[in-house]
């Protein structure tokens, strides 16, 4: 790593790669060998220290029963891991909970995220009076922090003094909902609240997706007289795979690293059903001290999603082809 | 935690998420044999003569006791021109989480307040520092103190935390909704009987006067109360075996999750919905901590009073905890300033009648018996309570062993399952739990 850090340092005053390169005499032409590597090291080091680095620490830690506080970190081997998959260990339950929850999660708001904000970029795509208004609008909830739509959504969904139910009852629908301390209700609030808060993002970069699409297509498929749903079909879908294996991706991702709205909103409950992944991880971690198990659960976590990052590819691979 | 958010933002919060668990790691490598130093510096706390130093202090105090405290520690400041200390503030679960890593990597505060159950785990964790000379200097000895305060600033038989407050679960009833259904305001229930008569009249003036909360605050520490006044406890004598789910805690949860069931209470009520149906007189019984007094006083329309806990078991109990001052263990050892710290605990420890009015008990039994904290009518009405107190148990690692045993009201209050089965699955869980514990910290 030192060595990474001294190429890094040094690229700041030396003179340019190449003419170092050519006055060595390099037998790669006029550019040396090292010149991509040179221009690549500033990213390098990045990667390196924040990316490659706490990766093989990790690895380390899920090893050994690490508390960083106390001086004796045993090597345990692999039961770290081991534990996450025997019935009888202490945190067997709450992990697969954990997975359950994040799965249950990710499984319906995906869809929603990926759907709404499409349609909503339709929408917000054709030209029609206060279309900038509209765009803002929609973008706006994704603008505020976590922690502020959590509270406010915590109240509004409140069981008995929330105004949703407050307003439920009063157009005759139940008004004691217990939007967020039981199931179903629990699930879709944390959904419905996500799809509220995020899609504005999706839908920005569907927009920007689409005003990609060159009219002409448009044109020509209305010339052979494709109706409004095949030049959907076959133009801007088509058009926007690329945009769509990107927003499919980013989603998954994005839903199962879920944290912030169920550890405020539904605060876990009932029990610990609505707890993630993340949440518990960061529990074991930080909380519990226990940084050997958590980097184990977050290496197994981390494969899962790469399976499901790979499937994704796939399938988009075989749509091409 | 942040959706969506794919390009740099994401990229750089990864990083420096990343960044952050490797950086602590370093730490932890190099913080394993630092600040094992001895604790003898100064004289315990009576007085610093040496060079000025700065001191840093955390706590979590966020709420109008925050203020308070602030105010003793300039008052201190003004009072001593060679120690000067600064307050900050965290809310108190990010703080423990803050304060093992700030301390190794060298970025910790010097004292930092604690709550009793917390002090072994940080002695254990090797993050604070003994304080004996200090409890010997203030002369200080169990019998000024709650007895069962005085054992929990130990471990492993040295002491490692100065109690500086009590503050027990007290009984709030909203006088306005009281004399609604025809109640006398005044005279607020005390028995089984008597609570149980007082919420069917309510009951028949359209109140529901007993919110149960699933969660820790406040229904949690609501069935910790009456487990103990049932005759429960949570664990065996030496906490090495959970007991939550013996007959008289399933009875105890039993009545309290029937308040639900008769009507008592209104189902799945969120965080804070107890308390804020209190004060819009919506609800008449919160059991709740003394430190919403000073809240309920910023509050004129509410009106309100308190009294020690009804005796619903077949004893008296409450729900109880204390702050402690604590010295946080240093990588460079720094003599002056531990000397610095001690006067500053010896001298709030002092000063522990201004702190009762921040909403607190104080620890000290001479200023609790004073006729300046009976001049303090809601707060030392709660003082009769710590005779009967039930405090957590200290044994190291049992913050998340406490969680299993308030997920598991949770569970019940909420009607996912049975109290006793809610009860036995977290006992089945806290116990593994606990084993875990003992093979970390080898007691």
């Amino acid at each position: 790593m030192a060595d990474v850090i001294e190429v890094g340092a040094a690229r700041g005053d030396a003179p340019p790669p190449a003419a170092n390169a050519a006055r060595r005499g390099g037998s790669a032409g006029r550019t040396g060998r090292a010149t991509p590597y040179l221009f690549l090291a500033p990213y390098l080091v990045l990667f390196g220290v924040f990316g490659l680095l706490p990766i093989v620490l990790g690895l380390w830690l899920s090893v050994h029963q690490w508390d960083f506080q106390l001086p004796n970190r045993p090597f345990v081997g692999l039961d770290n891991y081991k534990e996450l998959f025997s019935s009888d260990s202490a945190v067997y339950g709450d992990w697969w909970e954990s997975v359950r929850a994040t799965a249950i999660f990710t499984a319906l708001s995906v869809p929603l995220l990926v759907v709404v904000p499409l349609g909503l970029a339709l929408l917000l795509h054709r030209s029609f009076p206060g279309r900038t208004f509209f765009r803002a609008i929609y973008f706006a909830p994704y603008v505020l922090g976590v922690a502020v739509i959590g509270l406010l959504w915590r109240f509004l969904l409140d069981a008995n003094l929330g105004l949703v139910n407050r307003l439920a009852g009063a157009v005759g629908l139940p008004s004691d909902t217990p939007w967020v301390t039981n199931m179903p209700w629990a699930w879709i609030s944390l959904v419905g609240v996500t799809v509220w808060w995020t899609s504005g993002f999706n839908a920005v970069i569907y927009l920007a997706g689409l005003q990609d699409i060159s009219p002409e297509l448009y044109e020509a498929a209305r010339v052979d007289g494709a109706n409004a749903w095949q030049r959907f079909r076959n133009v801007t879908l088509p058009g926007l795979r690329p945009v769509l294996l990107f927003v499919i991706t980013t989603t998954v991702l994005a839903s199962a690293n879920m944290f912030g709205q169920s550890f405020l909103i539904t605060q876990g409950t009932p029990g610990t059903e609505t707890r993630t992944v993340v949440w518990f991880i960061v529990e074991e971690g930080l909380r519990d001290n226990d940084a050997g198990r958590a980097a184990a659960m977050s290496i197994v976590f981390a494969l899962m999603l790469a399976v499901v990052s790979i499937a994704n590819f796939r399938l988009f691979r075989y749509k091409e082809d | 935690m942040i959706q969506n958010d794919v390009s740099r933002r994401r990229l750089l919060g990864l990083g420096l998420g990343l960044g952050a668990a490797a950086s602590l790691t370093l730490a932890g490598c190099g913080g394993g044999d630092s600040g094992s130093s001895g604790p003898a510096a100064g004289n315990g706390g009576k007085e610093y003569t040496g060079p000025k130093v700065d001191l840093k202090l955390w706590n979590g105090f966020t709420g109008g006791d925050g203020d308070i405290f602030k105010a003793l520690v300039n008052q201190f400041n003004t009072e001593h021109k060679n120690i000067a200390v600064s307050v900050a503030t965290y809310q108190w679960e990010d703080y423990y989480n803050k304060l093992p890593g700030a301390a190794s990597s060298g970025n910790g505060p010097d004292i930092a307040v604690m709550h009793m159950d917390q002090l072994a785990t940080f002695a254990a964790r090797g993050v604070i520092t003994e304080l004996d000379d200090v409890a010997k200097t203030l002369e200080l000895s169990e019998g000024d103190f709650a007895p069962t305060v005085w054992k929990g600033g130990l471990y492993n038989n040295k002491r490692y935390g100065i109690p500086l407050d009590m503050h027990p679960l007290g009984f709030y009833y909203n006088k306005a909704v009281m004399q609604k259904a025809g109640l006398d305001p005044n005279k607020p229930p005390t028995t089984k009987d008597e609570y149980v008569a007082a919420l069917t009249e309510l009951k028949k003036a359209g109140v529901q006067g007993f919110w149960v909360s699933p969660f820790q605050f406040t229904g949690g520490m609501t069935f910790y109360s009456l487990l103990n006044q049932w005759g429960g406890t949570l664990f065996d004598a030496d906490v090495a075996k959970a007991t939550f789910n013996s007959d008289p805690a399933v009875e105890a949860c039993t009545w309290l999750v029937d308040m639900i069931k008769q009507g008592f209470s209104p189902a799945n009520v969120g965080q804070d919905a107890d308390y804020l149906a209190f004060k819009s007189n919506k609800n008449a019984f919160t059991w709740n901590g003394i430190w919403q007094i000073n809240d309920l006083k910023k509050s004129p329309e509410v009106q309100w009073g308190v009294a020690p806990l009804p005796q619903i078991g077949s004893k008296p109990a409450a729900w109880a905890n204390s702050h402690n001052f604590t010295i946080v263990k240093q990588r460079a050892n720094d003599a002056n300033k531990v000397s610095g710290a001690k006067v500053f605990i010896n001298w709030l420890s002092e000063h522990s009648l201004d702190w009762a009015k921040g909403g607190q008990i104080p620890a000290r039994k001479a200023v609790r018996e004073g006729t300046e904290f009976k001049a303090l009518p809601e707060i030392s009405s709660l003082a009769p309570e710590l005779e009967y107190a039930a405090f957590p148990p200290a044994a190291p690692g049992l913050g998340e062993v406490m969680t299993t045993f308030y997920n598991s009201f949770n569970e019940a209050a909420l009607g996912k399952k049975s109290p006793k089965q809610a009860l036995d699955d977290g006992v089945a869980k806290a116990n593994k739990q606990l084993e875990d514990n003992r093979k970390k910290y080898g007691s």
